[in-house]
C-alpha cells in the first residue's frame, strides 16, 4: 500500500471517528426528548398502588392522581383505610399534605421534601420533580447493550440546573421504544442514591410508557418500593378546582 | 516525741507554713476536681440512664442494630407479654415501655394552616398509671417551666425553647406528623398542657413528652414498644448486678433466630456509655496520681529547701550523738503531721466550695448551644463520701515521698566533717 493511500485511509477514519463522535453527542440530546415524548404529556389521570416491602412485612396503598405539566398534581389515598383520605397537592414547588385523621392541611417544604413518602422508596421530591429530562440534563450516550430482552443505549445524565434532585444519572433506554428500562441516580460526590427499574412497558395512546417501577434507596434497608400503574389516560378535561387547596378538605 | 514534733510545727511555722500551704492547695483541687468530674460523669449518665439508656434496655436484635435511628417499625410486638415475662425472671427491677420517635411539629395559624413547623424528639412514657415513676424519672414536675403535667391522653409537654420559639402557650395545639410503625403517614393532634425545660441543650431546642398510649396509636404500635427499659433498685448504676441479669436472659432466648427476638443490653453496652462509667470509676485514681506526682516534685523541692535551711540542726543532732535513721524517723512523722494539717485543711476548703457550687450550679449552657449529646447545661459537683478523704491520699503520701527522697541527704552527712561543717 502507497504512503497515499495509508495517508488517505488514515483521514477517513479520523473524519468518520469525528463524525461519529458528533453524531452520539446529538443522539444524547435527541433520545432523551424521545424519552420526555413518551414520558412527559400536557396532563395524566392515573390509578396506582405502591407495594412497599419493609423489613417485617409489606403493603400496598393505592391512590389516584391526577396532574398536568410539571406544576401541577393532585393525589387522592384510596386505600388502605388507615390512609384512605389522605390528599396530596403540589402547585409550583409546594407540597400539602391533608390528613382527615387530624383534620389538618401540613405543607411540607424544604429538606423534608427529602424524606420518604409513606416509608417507600421514594421521596417527595421524586414525586414532585416531573420536569422533562431535556429541561435538567446534558446527556450523553456511554454505552450500548441489552437488557430485559432489549437494545438498550446507556446514556449519562449530567444535571445543568442547579435544583435538580440527583446530579448525575445513568439510564439504560429502549434502543426502539425510547423508554427507560433501568435508571440509576447519584449524588454529586458519585454515590449511588437510588436505582429504579421499569418494566411492563406498554404502548398507550401511541406511547411507550412504563407500567412498573420498582424503586430501591441505596441508603434504606428493604426491598424496595414497586409502582404500579394500574390504568393511565394522557391529556384529559381536568377540572382546575382539583388544583386547589379547597379540594384537599 | 509526737508532742515535741507538733510543737516544732506550730511554733517553727518557717519550717512549716509553706508545706502546709502546698498540701492544703493541692488537697482543695483534688477534692474539687474529683468532685466536679464524677459529678459530671454522674449526671451525665443518670440523664443518659433515665431518659435513653435505663440499666437495662431490652429491643429486638433489628432495633439494637440502629437503635440510633429508632427504627419503630422494628419494635417488640407484644411488649406486654415480654414485660411481664421480665417481671416474672427480674421482680427487683422496675421494667417500663417506652417509644422514641422522631416527627415533625407542625404549629398551625387561625386558619388550621401550617404557620410553622419543625423538627422533634420524642419520647413516650407512662404518665397516667396509678404508681409510675416515669414522670419523676424524666424529673418533670420541677422542669415544668409553663402550665402543668399532662392529665389526659391526648396532652404532652412541649421544650420551653420550641414554645418560644413558635409562640406556643399551654392549651394551644399542634399536629405530630410523624410515620406509623408500617411506615404510613401518621399525623395527631396535641394539646400542650405544658413546657418543660430540662436543661440539656439537646433536649430543650424540641422535645415533645407524650403518653405512650397515645404514641401507640398515633403510629398504629397499639400492644407494641420500642423499647423497654429496666431500672435496678440501687439509685446508681451497678455492673456487677446488671450483667447477670443480661446474661440470663439472653441465654434464655439464645435459640431464636429470628431478627425480631429480643435482646438485652445493659447501660455499660450502649453507645459510649462505657467509656463513661469506666472514666468515672478511674477518675479518682487518676487524680490521686496526677497530684501526687506534682505535689511530690513541689514537696520534694521544699523538703530539699527545708533541709538546707535544718542544715545547722541536723548537724547539731547528728553531733549530739543523734541517730542518722532516727534524724530521718523523726523528718518522716513530721512529714505525716504536715501531710494531715494540710490536707485536713485543704479538704475543709475544698468541701465548702463544693457544696457552694452543688447548691448554685455553674450554668455552661452558652458553652452548649449546638450540642446535641445529652448533657446537662448547669453542672453541679457530685457530693460523696469519697470527697472526704480522696484529699488525704495525694496530701499526706506527697508529703511522705517528698520529704523522704529530700531527707535522703542526712545519710549523706559525714560525723568526721560535722564540726568542719559546724565551724566550731
Amino acid at each position: 500500500m502507497s504512503n497515499n493511500k495509508i495517508l488517505t485511509s488514515y483521514s477517513a477514519t479520523i473524519l468518520f471517528l469525528l463524525l461519529t463522535g458528533s453524531l452520539m453527542a446529538q443522539d444524547g440530546e435527541s433520545i432523551l426528548k424521545k424519552i420526555d415524548g413518551n414520558l412527559s404529556s400536557r396532563n395524566r389521570i392515573f390509578e396506582s398502588s405502591m407495594t412497599i416491602h419493609g423489613r417485617r412485612t409489606s403493603r400496598t396503598i393505592s391512590s389516584k392522581s391526577w396532574s398536568e405539566g410539571n406544576k401541577k398534581s393532585y393525589t387522592e389515598y384510596l386505600s388502605p383505610a388507615s390512609e384512605a383520605g389522605t390528599k396530596m397537592l403540589k402547585l409550583e414547588g409546594q407540597l400539602w399534605i391533608y390528613t382527615p385523621s387530624a383534620d389538618r392541611t401540613i405543607q411540607i417544604s424544604g429538606h423534608l421534601l427529602r424524606l420518604s413518602v409513606m416509608g417507600s422508596d421514594l421521596s417527595y421530591e421524586d414525586m414532585m420533580d416531573d420536569r422533562k429530562l431535556t429541561d435538567v440534563y446534558d446527556s450523553k450516550i456511554i454505552e450500548k447493550d441489552t437488557l430485559q430482552g432489549r437494545n438498550v443505549l446507556i446514556l449519562e445524565l449530567t444535571a445543568k440546573v442547579s435544583d435538580a434532585a440527583y446530579f448525575r444519572q445513568k439510564i439504560w433506554v429502549d434502543n426502539e421504544r425510547y423508554v427507560p428500562l433501568r435508571q440509576e441516580m447519584y449524588a454529586k460526590s458519585g454515590q449511588m442514591l437510588k436505582k429504579m427499574e421499569m418494566k411492563d412497558i406498554t404502548k398507550i395512546q401511541g406511547r411507550w410508557f412504563p407500567m412498573t417501577m420498582i424503586y430501591k434507596d441505596q441508603l434504606k434497608e428493604g426491598k424496595g418500593t414497586e409502582f404500579r400503574i394500574t390504568s393511565i389516560k394522557f391529556d384529559q378535561q381536568i377540572p382546575e378546582h382539583i388544583f386547589t387547596k379547597a379540594s384537599l378538605r | 516525741m509526737k508532742k515535741f514534733l507538733l510543737k516544732g510545727i506550730f511554733n517553727d511555722t518557717g519550717r512549716s507554713l509553706l508545706p502546709i500551704i502546698v498540701v492544703a492547695t493541692g488537697t482543695m483541687v483534688t477534692v474539687l476536681l474529683y468532685s466536679w468530674i464524677t459529678g459530671i460523669m454522674g449526671e451525665s449518665i443518670e440523664m443518659s440512664s433515665n431518659m435513653n439508656t435505663g440499666e437495662l434496655k431490652v429491643m429486638t436484635r433489628l432495633y439494637a442494630e440502629d437503635s440510633d435511628q429508632l427504627p419503630n417499625d422494628l419494635a417488640i410486638l407484644n411488649a406486654e407479654a415480654l414485660v411481664a415475662e421480665l417481671e416474672e425472671m427480674e421482680p427487683s427491677v422496675e421494667w417500663v415501655k417506652r417509644i422514641r420517635f422522631g416527627a415533625l411539629a407542625d404549629f398551625p395559624d387561625s386558619l388550621g394552616e401550617t404557620r410553622g413547623q419543625g423538627p422533634v424528639a420524642g419520647w413516650a412514657i407512662d404518665m397516667f398509671t396509678a404508681g409510675t415513676n416515669e414522670p419523676q424519672r424524666f424529673n418533670l414536675e420541677s422542669s415544668v417551666i409553663q402550665g402543668s403535667l399532662p392529665k389526659s391522653p391526648g396532652e404532652c409537654l412541649l421544650s420551653e425553647d420550641m414554645a418560644k420559639k413558635f409562640g406556643i402557650l399551654p392549651g394551644d395545639s399542634f399536629t405530630l406528623f410523624g410515620t406509623t410503625m408500617e411506615g404510613g403517614f401518621s399525623f395527631r393532634n396535641f394539646i400542650v398542657s405544658g413546657t418543660v425545660r430540662f436543661g440539656a441543650a439537646g433536649l430543650d431546642r424540641g422535645a415533645v413528652i407524650i403518653d405512650i398510649s397515645d404514641a401507640q396509636s398515633a403510629f398504629g404500635m397499639e400492644g407494641a414498644a420500642g423499647e423497654i427499659l429496666g431500672y435496678l433498685p440501687d439509685t446508681w448504676y451497678n455492673d456487677d448486678i446488671a450483667q447477670p441479669v443480661k446474661e440470663a436472659f439472653n441465654k434464655k432466648h439464645s435459640g431464636e433466630t429470628d431478627g425480631f427476638a429480643p435482646v438485652m443490653l445493659t447501660l455499660k453496652d450502649q453507645a459510649g456509655m462505657a467509656d463513661m462509667v469506666e472514666y468515672t470509676n478511674y477518675i479518682s485514681g487518676l487524680m490521686v496520681f496526677i497530684f501526687v506526682a506534682a505535689m511530690s516534685i513541689v514537696l520534694w523541692n521544699g523538703g530539699l529547701l527545708g533541709g538546707l535551711r535544718r542544715y545547722t540542726e541536723f548537724g547539731v543532732r547528728l553531733a549530739l550523738g543523734e541517730d542518722k535513721g532516727h534524724i530521718y524517723k523523726t523528718l518522716l512523722y513530721e512529714a505525716f503531721m504536715i501531710g494531715t494539717i494540710g490536707s485536713i485543711l485543704g479538704t475543709i476548703i475544698g468541701v465548702l466550695i463544693v457544696l457552694y457550687l452543688n447548691v448554685h450550679g455553674v450554668d455552661l449552657s452558652g458553652m452548649m448551644k449546638n450540642s446535641t449529646l445529652l448533657l446537662p447545661s448547669i453542672f453541679r459537683p457530685a457530693i460523696t463520701s469519697t470527697i472526704y478523704y480522696i484529699g488525704f491520699i495525694p496530701g499526706i503520701f506527697s508529703m511522705i515521698l517528698g520529704n523522704g527522697i529530700a531527707g535522703l541527704g542526712i545519710y549523706k552527712r559525714e560525723t568526721a566533717r560535722l564540726f568542719n561543717e559546724l565551724e566550731v
